[in-house]
């Protein structure tokens, strides 16, 4: 029955795709201030959204996956690509002020200025396709660990990892509360 | 939003944890349960969008170049899962606006006003730079917040966590460099 394909996966895609934007909405990761605010360390909205993401999304996964219902889609771990893309995804992040995701659904929500830096995302996205083989030949391979897991590269299991991500996101959380609480 | 609270008179008010993050969070978290079983087919953003760049390459690069460019040959132009997906986020945050009646037109946000001032040719020379960026950037990583920090991060991936924190590191550092005259 599962995964479904074919025009179904289509009609899907639209209704998985409006659960998301949605929801990026009612988080308000659609709006500039909050994004850049969470750099300047003024709101946490946007980190309060990931980590939860991650902790409720991964262990809910990983347990489809023990039950044989899901299956892993790992992508490849290209060291020296992942931390010049990151690092430059975190300059264009602060500047455009949206990622990818919350720019097109800020677009949705009315704003110009959004609509006009996804058109300098097209324009990302065309250089990046026709310097893709320069990248595939100088930048990919340096430092390439291959589908590589926090838990193939040091030896600690899933449930340990998510426990310490569940601790450090509950005492973070409560102290960016209790901040926010205070006068 | 904090301010919020802290302006409240009710002094109970300035104790109450606003959920709304967490719940988005836990909602994105089990709509990933969900496509992981259904459609097998993580969240994601740019791939999609860079499909659809291709579209736009076309008049610019001619048909030639971009049938024949390596990149679009893996992901070309076309409906697939991936695109409609993105209708679908565009859809989704259209109605959620027009629903919470948050819709409106915005050309500067405050932000961006209170540091760079109110003209409009700045935020949006800022913002088609920012996105160039960020797009080249997702591409180079192998995926955005959403295909590499949420769908990698939540299977513990490498590329996932590396990408997370050196893209909040670059953040951060470019917010000092940028806003700090603002900084009180």
């Amino acid at each position: 029955m599962f995964p479904v394909t074919g025009i179904a996966a289509l009609l899907l895609a639209v209704v998985f795709g409006f659960a998301f934007g949605w929801l990026l909405h009612r988080g308000r990761v659609t709006n500039y201030d909050v994004i850049v605010n969470q750099f300047r360390l003024r709101d946490f909205t946007v980190l309060k959204v990931m980590l939860t993401a991650i902790i409720v999304g991964g262990l809910g996964v990983l347990a489809l996956v023990d039950l044989g219902a899901a299956t892993y889609h790992l992508r490849d771990a290209n060291m020296l690509a992942v931390v010049l893309g990151a690092a430059l995804f975190g300059v264009g992040m602060v500047v455009y002020g949206y990622c990818p995701g919350t720019g097109v659904a800020a677009v949705a929500t009315g704003s110009v200025h959004a609509l006009v830096g996804a058109g300098g995302m097209v324009l990302g996205a065309i250089l990046y396709a026709v310097t893709f083989d320069w990248v595939r030949e100088a930048i990919i391979p340096v430092g390439s660990l291959g589908k590589a897991t926090l838990t193939t590269l040091t030896g600690i299991p899933p449930l340990w990892i998510f426990g310490g991500l569940i601790a450090g996101a509950v005492l973070l959380f409560w102290i960016i509360e209790r901040r926010a609480g205070a006068p | 939003m904090a301010i919020d609270i802290n302006q409240g008179k009710d002094v109970s008010a300035a104790h109450r944890v606003d959920w709304t993050p967490y719940l988005a969070g836990a909602g994105i978290g089990v709509l990933s349960w969900v496509v992981f079983v259904v459609v097998a087919n993580p969240i994601g953003v740019t791939t999609a969008f860079s499909q659809l760049a291709a579209g736009a390459a076309l008049p610019i690069l001619g048909t030639d170049a971009v049938a024949q460019n390596p990149y679009w040959q893996r992901h070309p132009l076309r409906l697939d899962y991936g695109t409609l997906f993105l209708v679908g986020i565009f859809l989704g945050a259209l109605a959620s606006a027009v629903a919470s009646r948050t819709w409106r037109i915005e050309h500067v946000p405050s932000v961006w006003r209170e540091r760079f001032g109110p003209s409009i040719a700045k935020r949006y020379a800022g913002a088609f730079l920012g996105g160039a960026l960020a797009l080249y950037g997702a591409r180079l990583a192998n995926g955005c917040t959403s295909g590499n920090g949420i769908s990698q991060g939540l299977q513990l991936a490498v590329v996932g966590w590396t990408f997370l924190v050196v893209m909040f590191a670059s953040g951060l550092a470019t917010t000092w460099l940028l806003f700090r005259t603002t900084t009180r």
